[in-house]
């Protein structure tokens, strides 16, 4: 079970949150109106390409128990230490 | 005494500079395609490089059940295929396997979930699969000690039955398959993991291990847990995360439960091995890791639904816990077959249900890596699918591994 620290409610249960995976970062759908193929390229690896380390992660877990935020945590999947500063997120 | 009664199962041979084929990853699916290399195809300069042992990972730490009750024809295809190859295999490695069809239960808890299992039982008659629907009674002699009358959060409503469905003892699918390829004149190296897959003018020309360079025409990568690590020895990425999972076992008791059972609101598959231990798994921890620590809280949750099943479960202990590292992949189907890369195949993203599928997978990229086509079998598995939008994607879950 893991604590994870909310930065808005303090240390909480893993029980709290739903997990949403490693931290994708979008591609920016304005610089890509028409849909060419590297944008389509830029989302694949966004979507499916996203990174999976044996070692620290960047994740963000949904606080459905608390605050219901988002929470932007790095945890190294191979102690399920929890290291960072850790950052809320607006949405 | 120290057990020097036992001979080797598998030759120790000197490694030779160069083999045609290098199968990286000593499991059952790659095994299994070792000796179906040489079985079907005559093809025996091959090495198989294990970065552990044989019987080492997650082909002898799973949960023994083989089934094939999907709904997609691609994922049944390959399951039933392989249920089928079970049923050979004991004959042909010449090493008793131990497969049981007892039959598969596959609960479900409200009648909308049985129509929807009715569809997934049709869908495998189509496909020449045996199965049946069970409700009341008919479900009640099936299992017989199923509690069906309590007042359960879940009741049951009914039953989806493949009675070909069973256990197979799986360090000796792990033992069978590797002694079979052994004897055939294939290599197999214990510890011996790789550490550089080499690619020259775009293909695969060597591959680099603490024992030395191995120049070959092809590389298989076949390493569950790993996949993601190994892969990027080439440049490769993937479309999988690792998950953990777990897998207990209770003190044995006398015969009690037949069947293999499998709840469904919130996973717990249960059966009782042939010593009478109860075999207990569930859902994935739920989020990356690569700890091989399972959370209590799955613990917990598991046990608490098995008991629910079968109330008198609860005054078992158990006796031992197993942690693994599954590689899920963005659709929870595995991904098997060419890479961009020439000369590089691979097979991975089973997650934590690649055991059932092991001798169909070895059949199929063993006639790959033969005769270079892929097989249509394994067709759909594409490592491009994800960029095509072809998922193959059984529980309509999207792109999130730890929901499959």
């Amino acid at each position: 079970m893991l604590l994870i620290t909310c930065p808005h409610c303090g240390p909480r249960d893993e029980s709290e949150f739903s997990y949403g995976g490693a931290r994708r970062i979008w591609p920016d759908h304005d610089a890509n109106p028409d849909q060419t193929e590297t944008a389509m390229l830029d989302w694949h690896q966004t979507l499916y390409l996203s990174p999976n380390p044996s070692g620290p992660l960047t994740e963000i877990w949904y606080h459905g128990g608390g605050c219901e935020c988002w929470v932007e945590i790095i945890r190294n999947t191979k102690d399920h230490s929890i290291s960072n500063r850790q950052k809320g997120r607006a949405s | 005494m120290g057990n020097k009664r036992w001979p080797a199962i598998i030759a120790t041979p000197a490694m030779r500079s160069s083999y045609d084929t290098v199968i990286i990853g000593g499991g059952g699916h790659g095994q299994a395609t070792a000796h179906y290399l040489a079985k079907n195809h005559g093809i025996t300069d091959v090495a198989v490089l294990e970065g552990s042992w044989i019987g080492g990972g997650n082909t002898a730490r799973n949960t023994t059940i083989v089934r094939s009750d999907y709904l997609l024809n691609a994922s049944f295809g390959l399951k039933n295929f392989a249920l089928k190859l079970w049923g050979e295999l004991s004959q042909e490695l010449n090493f008793n396997l131990m497969y049981e069809p007892r039959g598969y239960v596959d609960l479900a808890h409200s009648d909308g979930e049985l129509e929807h299992f009715t569809i997934r039982a049709n869908a495998m008659r189509l496909g020449g699969a045996g199965v049946e629907i069970l409700t009341g009674q008919a479900l009640q002699d099936c299992v017989p000690e199923l509690d069906l009358n309590s007042a359960a959060r879940f009741p049951v409503a009914g039953a989806l039955f493949q009675p070909a469905g069973g256990v197979i003892r799986h360090d000796a699918v792990a033992w069978g398959f590797a002694r079979k390829a052994s004897q055939a004149g294939i290599h197999i190296f214990q510890k011996t993991p790789v550490t550089k897959i080499n690619i020259t003018k775009d293909k695969v020309s060597s591959v680099d291990t603490p024992q030395g360079r191995i120049n070959c025409r092809q590389v298989f990568i076949s390493v569950a847990g790993a996949s993601n690590q190994v892969a990027s020895l080439a440049g490769l990425d993937l479309p999988i995360h690792s998950i953990n999972v777990q897998a207990f076992v209770t003190e044995p008791v006398k015969p009690a439960l037949k069947t293999v059972v499998n709840y469904n609101a919130g996973l717990s598959y249960i059966s009782q091995t042939a010593k009478g231990e109860f075999v207990l798994g569930g859902a994935s921890d739920g989020y990356n890791s690569f700890a091989r620590r399972g959370s209590f809280a799955r613990i917990e949750d598991v046990l608490a639904r098995a008991v629910q099943m079968f109330p008198f479960l609860s005054r078992l202990r158990l006796m031992r816990h197993w942690s693994g590292t599954a590689d899920i992949s963005m659709d929870g189907n595995a991904i098997i077959g060419q890479t961009p890369i020439d000369g590089l195949s691979i097979n991975c993203g089973w997650g934590y249900a690649g055991f059932k599928a092991t001798p169909a997978v070895g059949h199929q990229m063993a006639e790959l890596l033969a005769n270079n086509t892929t097989p249509d079998l394994i067709k759909p598995f594409t490592y491009d699918r994800f960029a095509n939008g072809a998922e193959i994607d059984d529980a309509g879950a999207g792109p999130y591994p730890w929901h499959h």
